[in-house]
């Protein structure tokens, strides 16, 4: 049972609401319309923020473009919730990237960065300069997801994008620096993982016992530094 | 304190889940069947979200090294406690030095043992559930094993316990499946069901769907019928919830459970209700579902029998443990 919200209050500009959906009784799934890009990602960290103090949202994970309300229990009006959440979205400011400043040192290449040949082959680049384009980057953590304490990382230079393996590797080592697609990310835990790893970094990206359990958080910003390369 | 004699693969403490913590990409994990751990609970006179086992591989042997209260609840099995026949659905006192042994389940797929004053491991992000993937919660964060040594009930906990009640596929009517051989479970349409032709609609309704053999905690794989669209999407990373119904470009839906990822990207069909989650949690690989559609307030108005009968059977067995 999906509610579209077709109209919105038109202050001046017209622009579309997002899409706004069920997942059960207990879910709502907030999506941004339009393409990606960093204003409207800041204006989901916004909307989440907000909405995360609402009265029975337990929380409100934040995903690429979009969030998801988990409630405590089933909303009494969903129909009215759904219209409060878009009027929200046409007034609220986009947040900057005004997280803390998270430097990675990498090793790059070498015995945990096993797929770097496979990306110089792939993007025509020597492994040098793969190494360069991806250190020189600034990156901005979007979301946390998929697994804990994993960031989504926007902000890869396009010459390296690569795609991800369509045979995930067995046991990848937590803290594998790696690139899937056009993002790149730090593998938090040690397992499958079908992006290409080009490096490795000693940082703990998760612990369960830490009061913030997640290193990164949206609007943190990512730099990778060259600890050391291995060829 | 409970030993652990024999435990295969992937049997697990687990309590009513990890929640909030989703945004730290961390999955909820939690008990399969919540309203037969909650139940095993209730009868113990315990809070609905003390942790238990989830038993799921078989046999599983444990042996009590001190007098305590357990019950067993969850799939309809057979168990014997120091040699004599324990009742599915069941409290009973079990002495030092007896050996609770349990079968494989005759129909469902998990047992759930609890214990008066619920199983004391560290709460690790408000939860005592196991986070197999992550590897922290529950005992060290892994399957029990042979040897390893549980603390339960630290509190004294007085009454009479021996006593039983139906179980909920019994007790609740609409529970109950009118074919034996197909479970139904109760959705509500989601995020993309409008994308898919009416045909793959109609084949989403109609299709006996086989729970296939890789269906694990984290999701179950559904076989039987194809739904593909006629003009792919792809969605941006999103947070999931239990009991989405996705769409993967092979075609073969794909059901979220309890150790789900936080995000997705597949196309949405549908969603289980809260009310039938936990049935679908006691389905086997190789059994099978239909979908029946419901509308939101009718997903909501159907947990109130389930609240009910949690709610009764707390309140008799307080009156039993009294007598």
């Amino acid at each position: 049972m999906s509610i579209n919200q077709p109209s919105a209050p038109l202050v001046g500009t017209i622009e579309k609401s997002p899409k706004i959906s069920l997942i059960g009784t207990l879910a709502m799934l907030v999506e941004a319309p339009g393409d990606f890009d960093l204003v409207q990602q800041g204006r989901i960290w916004a909307l989440a923020d907000a909405l995360s103090c609402w009265p029975n949202v337990q929380e409100a994970v934040i995903g690429v473009t979009n969030v998801m309300l988990v409630f405590d229990e089933p909303p009494a009006d969903i129909g009215m919730l759904g219209a409060s959440i878009v009027e929200l979205w046409h007034r609220v400011a986009s947040r900057k990237a005004d997280g803390k400043i998270i430097e990675i040192p990498v090793i790059y290449g070498g015995e945990l960065g096993f797929d770097l040949p496979a990306v110089a082959k792939h993007t025509g680049l020597s492994a040098r300069d793969i190494i360069r384009i991806h250190s020189e980057g600034d990156y901005t953590v979007c979301a946390v997801a998929s697994s804990p304490g994993f960031g989504y990382l926007h902000g890869l230079d396009p010459r390296i994008h690569m795609p991800r393996k369509s045979v995930p590797s067995l046991n990848m080592r937590a803290g594998s620096v790696t690139i899937g697609g056009m993002q790149t990310g730090v593998a938090a835990l040690t397992s499958p993982n079908g992006w290409n790893a080009i490096g490795w970094a000693s940082v703990v990206m998760f612990d369960a016992l830490r009061e913030q359990p997640s290193l990164m958080l949206p609007g943190d910003r990512v730099r990778f530094r060259i600890d050391r390369i291995e060829l | 304190m409970i030993e652990i004699l024999t435990s295969a693969a992937f049997n697990t403490i687990q309590d009513l889940g990890r929640h909030g913590a989703r945004r730290f990409g961390v999955s909820t994990s939690g008990a399969m069947d919540p309203v037969a751990l909650a139940a095993g609970n209730a009868l113990l006179g315990n809070d609905d979200d003390a942790a238990g086992i989830e038993i799921q591989t078989f046999p599983f042997r444990l042996r009590f090294q001190a007098d305590a209260a357990f019950a067993l609840t969850g799939a309809d099995h057979a168990t014997t406690l120091a040699g004599s026949p324990v009742r599915p659905w069941w409290c009973k006192r079990a002495g030092a030095g007896d050996i609770l042994g349990i079968e494989a389940p005759r129909r469902g797929a998990r047992v759930y043992a609890t214990f008066a004053g619920g199983i004391d491991v560290p709460r690790v992000l408000g939860s005592r559930s196991t986070h197999l993937r992550a590897g922290f919660g529950g005992l060290e964060g892994r399957p029990l094993q042979a040897g390893d040594v549980i603390l339960v009930g630290r509190r004294e906990v007085a009454g009479r316990f021996d006593f039983g009640v139906a179980p909920p596929d019994v007790a609740i009517v609409d529970a109950a499946p009118a074919d034996d051989r197909v479970l139904r479970i109760r959705v509500m349409r989601s995020g993309e069901y409008d994308l898919f032709s009416e045909a793959m609609q109609a084949t989403f309704w109609s299709t006996r769907w086989k729970i296939s053999a890789h269906s694990d905690r984290s999701g179950y794989r559904l076989t039987g019928g194809k739904l593909t669209l006629d003009t792919p999407v792809e969605l941006r990373s999103h947070g999931v919830v239990a009991g989405v119904v996705q769409v993967p470009p092979a075609g073969e839906p794909i059901i979220q459970m309890s150790d789900a990822n936080t995000a997705g990207g597949y196309p949405k069909m549908a969603a289980v209700i809260q009310a039938d989650l936990w049935r679908l949690g006691q389905a086997t690989p190789g059994s099978f579902i239909a979908f029946s559609e419901v509308s939101y307030q009718d997903a909501v108005a159907a947990m109130a029998p389930v609240n009910d009968y949690l709610a009764g059977l707390r309140a008799v067995a307080e009156l039993y443990r009294a007598l």
